[in-house]
This record gives structure tokens, C-alpha cells and sequence, in this order.
């Protein structure tokens, strides 16, 4: 039991009367489904859902250096970004591990947005601070300004369209557009968590219950829980804070190599990382399923014969494939798909083979 | 609702009694906190069960929950449609999606468990925690 009340987000009245189950999510009361998880997750992949993630954070990072201060606390190439472009990122200690994953929009020059994990977001805020210390910058936690609404699906486009004057069609993947949406001030970003299509909507707190009930009262969109969340996403292989990557691990051995741009001058981590690419992390973020029964949970050992050789760190079943699945850090070699191990399923040995991720990728 | 003619465990097991076979599964509110059942693991036919052993495993897409043996016995019957259709237990928990039965040794010990009414106000208490 926690002694401080749980935090509620602006649209807890409106969860509570769509019958969400609602959970202690880290000190936020949050929907972990309302239907069923498996119903919720196949309506996003087949149609759309619409969760509310207001619990993440917002940070504000602008002035003369902004993008000096961003390109030496993150991996990825800040200065890539143009206006109206968005970019996954990772915040990193000089060890290389993450102080967390975060997406950075790009609103103006000198004028960044910044999406982070709920439970880091005041330590992200606080490291970016002190990061910027000396420096011609002001950094903003803006947290308590948002509702963030994720509308996703293969149908979001057509059913949020009627609602905005920003043309949807004409948006790509991971842009947005600061837009008006159903009366509203908002930003609209092609950007989510689940694998699959789909808008991020951020406005104020005030107008946040308003257009999610809307879009519920369209018939087309269910309300989705935290427990479809954590589905998609680790089916699409998307990194958790805090299960898959945290302050322990670094981007190469998350398999984000992708997000680590080591030619854009230094950065926070930068000779760790220099070092692993050369050598050769020495595990690895890998995708698994099980041959045997049963679901590989969160902290689960791996076990090779005798030795214990990893641990999972997500896994569940998998709606769509209807397997168990899960990510695991291994060794380097026991990383290749079709390696067999076992995992330790409450002290019982099932198999597992290491299989190519994304699990699940849209057509 | 409840059904009147079950009694019912702490852990959430209920137990119905015909003759002197118990047909045990787990409840309609079990089943809710749980969420989507995927996988239910259960005894052979011929296993001796002592009244609070395991009796095998329940997975949800949610967490993992074992099941304890509210009555001892021995078991006479596995629900074979619950290996293809675990989600049964999630549709008709008192029903369809009943777990094993068990032979009776010792029948007093079914008087030991909660009646309909008393389970609803223990479920009841639980909930409000």
C-alpha cells in the first residue's frame, strides 16, 4: 500500500464511467483494461482503440543553445530534426545507460518538445537541468499541461480526420502539426506505441476528457487499457523503461543501434558506446518464444544446463500470434534466431527459442 | 451471481458437491481480476490431493495465479476442452470452464467453506482494500 494518494490524470472521471479497471500503475490510477485485453488488442490492430496516456511527461526545452544541450544528452542526431518532424531518442548517463527513452519534437528552431516515461519525467527534467547549467537555455517540466490521447489502429486517420482541420493524409510517420482539434489547441503527431498506425493528441487537461469521450462516442474506437499497451507494443518490439532498458543497459545492447549516431560529435556516453560498437556489446536485447507451455514473466532467469545466462525483462501472450513471447538480454552467441534455451518458469525449465523481432509488423 | 448450491474457498476456488464428487473451479470474481485466461494447467486424472495443495496453475495475459484444493481426494476428471479453449473459464467459470473433480475423502470439509452469501461479503471486503 502506497501513503500518498494515487495521481489521476485529467480523464479518470470519464475511465471510471467506461467501466475501466482501474490499477496502481507507479502512483497513477490508470485503466489496465475495460473490456478484456485480448478484445482491446485486437480491435487496435484491427480497427482502432484509443488509450489515454496522459501520465507520460512533457518537457519544454528552448533558447539560443537547445539544440546544443539535446545533441550532447542524447545518442540520436538532434540536429536532423526540421519543424514539424519528431524523433525517437535516447537520454543517456555518461555510462551509456538511459536516463530514458523519450520522442523530441521539433516545434521551431531553438524550440524543442520533449515526451517522456511518467515515472522519469521529473528525473529527466532534473538531469536536463542540470545538464544545461552555464548554458543559454531554459528547460520546462510541463507535465501538468497536457492531456495526451493515443488514438491507434489501421482506421485512426479516417476517424480523427472529421475532428481536425490538419490534413491527416498528407501527415507521415513520426511529423505532426500543431492543429485545432474539436475546438482545441493541439499537437497531432503520427506517432505511438503499439505497432500499428495511428495519433498522438496532445491538449490541455480541460479539453482532454471533451474529445475522448467524442471519439469514443463515434462507435469505432474502443477504449483501451494498459494491459493491450504493454501487448502491442512488445508485440512491435517496442523498448519498456524500467523492464527492457534503464540506467543498467545501453542502446547497443537494446538492439537501438538505430538511435546511435556516433558521427555527430560527443555526446553523454559517447566512448562507451564507441567502444561497445568496435568490440561488440556483450549481450543483447533478443526476441524469444516458448516451445514449452506457460507465459516467461518480467524477471524470469534464462538458463543455459546449469548456468543462468540472462533474464527476461518483458513477456506475454501474444493476441495476435497466439504464442508466448518475450524479450530476454542474452550473450552475443546465444542471440541468433532458432537458439534454444530454457527459461526458469517458476523453478520448472521450459523451453524458448530465440526468434527475429518485431513479433509483429503491419502490413 | 453467486450460485447458492457451490461453497466457496478463500483463494477463490469453488467447490460443488454431487454425491460424493466436487467439481472445483475458480469464481466468476477470480475470473474478472485475472482477465483473459490463456493457459490453465492441470492435475492427472489419479492424483492425490490434500485439502490446500496445488492443484495446478492459472495464466491470464495479465499474471500468473496457482489454484489451491479447497476439498481432498483424489482426482476423477480433468476438464480436457479448457487445454483448446481456456478462455471457458472466462465466459462460464461455474459452468463450462470447471476445472477437475475430485473424489471426496473427507466431505466435512466442504461444511468448512464459505456459503454463497458469505463468500459475496468476503469478495466484497477484498475488493474494497
Amino acid at each position: 500500500m502506497t501513503e500518498e494518494p494515487l495521481k489521476k490524470t485529467p480523464l479518470n472521471a470519464v475511465e471510471h464511467e467506461l467501466g475501466g479497471k482501474m490499477i496502481d500503475f507507479g502512483g497513477w490510477e490508470l485503466p489496465v483494461q475495460f473490456t478484456g485485453i485480448i478484445d482491446e488488442h485486437n480491435a487496435v490492430r484491427t480497427h482502432a482503440g484509443l488509450f489515454d496516456v496522459s501520465h507520460m511527461g512533457e518537457i519544454l526545452v528552448k533558447g539560443a543553445e537547445a539544440l546544443t544541450l539535446l545533441q550532447r544528452a542524447t545518442c540520436n542526431d538532434v540536429s536532423k530534426l526540421e519543424d514539424g518532424r519528431a524523433q525517437y531518442n535516447g537520454l543517456l548517463y555518461p555510462t551509456a545507460g538511459f536516463v530514458d527513452d523519450i520522442l523530441i519534437y521539433r516545434m521551431a528552431a531553438n524550440d524543442y518538445f520533449i515526451v517522456a516515461n511518467a515515472a522519469n519525467s521529473d528525473k529527466d527534467f532534473e538531469w536536463l537541468r542540470d545538464c544545461a547549467k552555464g548554458m543559454e537555455v531554459d528547460v520546462t517540466n510541463a507535465s501538468n499541461e497536457y492531456a495526451q490521447l493515443a488514438l491507434q489502429g489501421p482506421d485512426a486517420e479516417k476517424i480523427l480526420q472529421p475532428l481536425t482541420d490538419v490534413n491527416l493524409s498528407a501527415m507521415k510517420y513520426y511529423r505532426f502539426a500543431t492543429a485545432n482539434v474539436d475546438g482545441a489547441k493541439a499537437i497531432v503527431s503520427r506517432t505511438g506505441y503499439t505497432g500499428e498506425d495511428g495519433f498522438e493528441i496532445y491538449v490541455a487537461p480541460s479539453d482532454g476528457p471533451r474529445i475522448f469521450r467524442k471519439l469514443v462516442e463515434t462507435g469505432k474506437v474502443v477504449p483501451c487499457g494498459l494491459g493491450a499497451r504493454d501487448t502491442l507494443r512488445l508485440e512491435a518490439k517496442m523498448a519498456l523503461y524500467g523492464n527492457d532498458i534503464d540506467h543498467s543497459t545501453t542502446p547497443l545492447e537494446a538492439d537501438l543501434g538505430w538511435i546511435v549516431k556516433l558521427e555527430k560529435g560527443d555526446f553523454m556516453g559517447r566512448d562507451v558506446l564507441e567502444r561497445e560498437k568496435s568490440e561488440g556489446p556483450k549481450r543483447k536485447l533478443v526476441g524469444f518464444e516458448m516451445v514449452d507451455r506457460g507465459i516467461a514473466r518480467h524477471g524470469y532467469p534464462i538458463v543455459d544446463g546449469k548456468e543462468e545466462i540472462g533474464v527476461v525483462t518483458s513477456g506475454t501472450h501474444s493476441p495476435t500470434l497466439k504464442k508466448a513471447i518475450g524479450l530476454a538480454y542474452l550473450p552475443l552467441d546465444k542471440s541468433a534466431p532458432g537458439t534454444q534455451f530454457s527459461v526458469l518458469n517458476r523453478g520448472k525449465e521450459t523451453r524458448a527459442r530465440a526468434v527475429p523481432t518485431p513479433f509483429y509488423k503491419r502490413k | 451471481m453467486t450460485p447458492e448450491d457451490s461453497r466457496y474457498a478463500k483463494s477463490h476456488e469453488y467447490v460443488h458437491v454431487e454425491g460424493d464428487v466436487g467439481t472445483i473451479g475458480i469464481t466468476d470474481y477470480a475470473q474478472k481480476e485475472l482477465g483473459d485466461v490463456v493457459f490453465v494447467e492441470l492435475p492427472k486424472v489419479g492424483t492425490q490431493l490434500e485439502l490446500g495443495d496445488e492443484l495446478g496453475s492459472i495464466e491470464s495475459v495479465k499474471a500468473v495465479s496457482e489454484l489451491f484444493t479447497p476439498v481432498s481426494g483424489e482426482v476423477v476428471e480433468v476438464n480436457e476442452a479448457l487445454a483448446e479453449k481456456p478462455e471457458l473459464v472466462n465466459t462460464d467459470p461455474y459452468g463450462d470452464g470447471w476445472m477437475i473433480r475430485i473424489k471426496l475423502a473427507t466431505p466435512e470439509e466442504v461444511d468448512e467453506l464459505m456459503d454463497a452469501e458469505e463468500y459475496e461479503e468476503y469478495i466484497e471486503k477484498e475488493a474494497g482494500k
